[in-house]
């Protein structure tokens, strides 16, 4: 095999690309469908009965903190400082994880106290399947974040040389992230703002 | 394996042409900030319709900081870009139309 | 997470496999040339089976009022049969050849990503197998190709069989999705030194832009399958009327992903024809640049066009009229495409072997799909024409004259590549002329009945509405068109066993696929080749007269690195399977699955590598 690539960018990191740009078209249509349906048919429970705003600008900030987090973890490795490396991927992983319990609080929260299941109304069934999916996103991330902690931790292999191994995995962290960015913009506070003339 | 080499040797200019931790800091601290301005002014009532640029103005920026910072597409090849963006263009292209279709915009 | 203990505790050493031989070769390949054979033969199988299911459906519509077979059985059979030519027969023959010939045609030793590739291919054996087993499961899918809900959702249709054309499709899509990755990466990052884009063989741009088309289409049809899942298995709500649903919502969803997939199974058999006329007629390809472009726009124009599979819906005269515009655009690069396969024959000295035939026949087949198609992209005159027989006989011009004379096309022109031998060519011309024939004695008539208001998806008509002779004389010709199939398959089985040998070089080629042995070795090119312009071995033939004299190769054939073969691909396959499974039976099963591709998936990345993806 030619281990020259045409371009000279490495296979992987073009591959994780196209798979984003793939990606935006599925959280799209998600996106897409939950926008198309807001409004119709039951109302209540409805995005302004359910929300907590002050309680998911945590998870929010949360989130943003694990990128932040997830650069520095890059920004050690490659600079071979494996110590701080994995303090904070495990910061980092800590922090994927406190926001999925933050989402695992929220839709408890609002199944069992606001009565809203995905059942319910097409809210409901919009709402979960578009948090779900995102939700099911940062779990595949934690889980491949933990992966690499590992076998950093026990197999030693995570150094400088195999850098691209992280980078593969933050660039669909930090995805995740900016896909958050959005659904927190359109859903959360454009979905419940209250300024709305007559709404 | 050569890319290996590669990118080992093209690994010293990372380090240069890459952020240092200070400026992914510093991304970090302008997200928050405009993370609570989403937050502060989505309770300015009196925005009205006025909100969906501002939340707008607001979320394509923080997005844009990420992709270009954490993502480092600022740093790295154009390609990288075009094969987002194209991805990225079409879904919203398409999706608003779609919502239009919907009666959203009328 | 379950992942983590499952080297913790065991110190498992992987072993990959080394050179296995038999059956077990073939399960554990990443070699593209076998992996091509394998979505190939697979694919005709499957081919074969929904002819089979046309054939009952054409049985079944003879004569008036006939009762061969059952109403609910008959909608199974039109459902089956569209999904299988669609999924299971022209997309993955499509993908044969990226398979087969791409990684020739741009001067690699293979893909980007060898496991991903064999992945892809045991993901469609998977869905393949998923999809057909409905049969025998209780069952097949009834709605039509596209489904349509509410149509599809548990109140109208319960039982088993739009579970198994969901999750069906899923898996499809994701083997379509990891193979277009993986082309998408190959064709950027393993193209051969010198060879720029723009002296890329059209095959492999019509690829090129296939791929593209599929990886921005696909996450639509998902997203719209889940949400239908989640109505049929957990009570959602997305298309429940009862609940405010909006009943087009579907529709929209699946035609976003619907129209840029017909390009998806045109395309590759344009990238075909404009191989083939070119080697045949013994000149360049006229205007290179304005075929490339005109494909971008058509694969461009095919998001903007969705609507026009829906003008019967109500979208209101302003909607319509702009999707009248934007689909009456598409004839343009389409024209000009027509226009530069004309010109490529032009003078040329053109020799009438059976791939330039089928060549042609594309081209008259698919000129009539499209003149059709112009009449109903106009939404007033679309009226008349929705949902009749007009519609089942555009879509099988632009389908079978199209996509599979040009798939028939790319099999005769690159079999002695692929087997080393050489085609019977008298039955090759039969086999043309019968299928030429039958295909428009079959689909013609079918436009009058049409006009005359025969709706499609009908289990059977009234004898006095005057469509019985059309009807049984259609039929007669569709057993034709599946006389000349069967002379295709003796010709294939003949001529692989014990045809002439067929040399490096049978055609005079003008693509790099044709510089090295026929089968190729398994490492494809000892040298990596260098290319100076486009059809660079057809000008460096020119320029050495005696084209014998051949550079004595400094590579040694030992030095050779190649991927090694894997098991863990099929693994995950199989983990995929029992999941699918899962969600219709029973989800422990979804459950068991989920977690054999995660400890799978980790095994694959953990597996000591050697091949170009450790990159």
């Amino acid at each position: 095999m030619s281990d020259e690539t045409t371009t000279g960018l490495s296979h992987r990191k073009l591959l994780i690309w196209v798979f984003l740009g793939s990606d935006c078209m599925f959280f799209a249509s998600l996106i897409g469908t939950y926008l198309i349906y807001k409004g119709s048919g039951v109302l209540h429970p409805g995005p302004a009965d359910v929300f907590d705003i002050p309680t998911t600008s945590v998870s929010t900030f949360v989130l943003l903190m694990s990128s932040m987090s997830m650069v520095f973890a890059y920004a050690y490795l490659v600079r071979d400082d494996i110590k701080a490396f994995r303090i904070w991927m495990f910061s980092t992983i800590i922090m994927g994880s406190t926001f999925l319990g933050f989402q695992v609080f929220e839709f408890s929260e609002f199944y069992f106290h606001d009565d809203l299941s995905p059942q319910t109304n097409l809210f409901g069934t919009t709402f979960y399947a578009l948090t779900g999916t995102h939700g099911l996103h940062v779990t595949i991330g934690v889980i491949w974040l933990g992966i690499i902690f590992y076998s950093s931790l026990f197999r030693n292999t995570v150094t400088s040389k195999t850098n691209l191994d992280l980078d593969l995995a933050a660039l669909y962290w930090h995805f995740v992230d900016i896909v958050w960015i959005v659904i927190f913009a359109v859903v959360y506070l454009f979905g419940t703002f209250t300024g709305f003339p007559s709404s | 394996m050569s890319v290996e080499i590669k990118n080992q040797s093209n690994h010293i200019d990372e380090s240069h042409s890459h952020p240092k931790p200070m400026t992914y800091f510093k991304v970090a601290m302008a997200l928050v900030i405009l993370t609570s301005l989403e937050i502060l002014v989505f309770y300015f009532d009196w925005l009205g319709y006025g909100i969906i640029p501002v939340l707008a103005f607001l979320s394509i920026a923080k997005f844009a900081i990420v992709v270009m910072y954490y993502m480092h597409l600022k740093f790295d090849s154009k390609l990288f870009t075009y094969v987002f963006m194209s991805g990225l263009i079409l879904a919203t292209v398409v999706i608003l139309w779609l919502m239009a279709l919907f009666g959203w915009f009328v | 997470m379950t992942t983590i203990p499952f080297k913790l505790p065991l110190n498992i050493k992987l072993y990959r496999p080394v050179s296995p031989t038999g059956v077990w070769g073939w399960l554990t390949t990443v070699d593209h040339k076998k992996i091509g054979v394998l979505y190939g033969v697979t694919a005709f199988i499957m081919f074969l089976t929904g002819g089979i299911e046309a054939m009952l459906i054409r049985t079944q519509l003879i004569a008036p009022e006939l009762k061969i077979i059952a109403p609910e059985v008959y909608n199974q059979l039109f459902t089956m049969h569209a999904t299988t030519m669609i999924f299971l027969a022209i997309m993955p023959l499509s993908a044969a050849f990226f398979n087969f010939i791409i990684p020739l045609q741009i001067g690699a030793r293979d893909v980007a990503f060898p496991r991903l590739n064999a992945f892809s291919y045991w993901a469609f054996l998977a869905g393949a197998l998923i999809m057909k087993s409905s049969w025998f499961l209780g069952g097949s899918p009834n709605a039509g190709w596209f489904g349509y809900a509410p149509i599809t959702t548990a109140t109208f249709n319960p039982g088993n069989g739009i579970d198994f054309w969901i999750i069906g499709l899923q898996v499809l899509g994701v083997a379509s999705l990891a193979a277009s990755f993986n082309f998408i990466v190959t064709i950027i990052n393993l193209r051969a030194p010198g060879m720029t884009m723009m002296r890329l063989p059209l095959f492999t741009w019509m690829t090129f832009i296939t791929a593209i088309l599929l990886i921005l289409a696909f996450p639509v049809i998902t997203v719209a399958l889940i949400e239908l899942m989640l109505d049929r298995t957990f009570d959602f709500n997305f298309f429940n009327t009862k609940a405010g649903a909006n009943p087009i919502l579907w529709q929209h969803l699946f035609w976003i992903f619907g129209h840029p997939e017909v390009y998806i199974l045109i395309l590759p058999a344009m990238g075909i024809v404009s191989e083939v006329l070119p080697t045949f007629s013994r000149k360049p390809i006229f205007g290179y640049p304005a075929m490339v472009l005109a494909a971008s726009f058509i694969a461009f124009m095919g998001w903007l066009v969705w609507s026009h599979h829906m003008f019967t819906t109500g979208l209101g005269p302003i909607a319509n009229s702009v999707f009248t515009l934007t689909t009456m655009l598409i004839a343009i690069p389409t024209g000009v495409k027509m226009f530069n396969w004309l010109g490529t024959m032009w003078g040329g000295d053109i020799d009438f072997k059976t791939p330039t035939l089928f060549a042609v026949g594309f081209m008259s087949m698919f000129l009539i799909g499209g003149i059709s198609g112009v009449m109903h992209s106009f939404s007033a005159s679309d009226y008349q024409q929705q949902d009749t027989y007009f519609i089942v006989a555009h879509i099988h011009y632009v389908l079978f004259g199209g996509s599979i004379f040009g798939i028939f096309a790319g099999i005769y022109y690159w079999f002695p590549k692929i087997t080393g031998r050489m085609y019977d060519e008298k039955l090759g011309k039969l086999n043309f002329w019968i299928m030429f024939i039958g295909q428009n004695l079959t689909f013609f008539p079918m436009h009058w009945v049409g006009m005359q208001g025969m709706p499609r998806r009908i289990f059977t008509y009234d004898s006095g509405m005057g469509w019985a002779f059309w009807n049984g004389f259609e039929t007669i010709a569709a057993y034709a068109i599946a006389f000349g199939v069967l002379i295709f398959v003796i010709n294939m089985i003949k001529s692989w066993t014990g045809g002439k040998k067929a040399g490096d070089d049978p055609w005079d080629g003008r693509t790099l696929e044709w510089s090295i042995p026929s089968p190729p070795p398994v490492y494809n090119f000892r040298d990596i080749p260098i290319v100076k312009s486009l059809d660079d071995f057809w000008h460096t033939k020119q320029k050495s007269s005696n084209s014998n004299t051949k550079v004595k190769s400094k590579t040694k054939v030992s030095d050779i690195h190649l991927p090694q073969p894997s098991y863990w691909p099929l693994l995950v396959a199989v983990g995929l399977t029992i999941a699918g499974f899962g969600i219709i039976y029973n989800l422990v099963f979804t459950g068991i699955g989920i977690g054999i591709m995660l400890i799978t998936v980790c095994a694959w990345s953990f597996e000591p590598v050697n091949e170009p993806d450790s990159h």
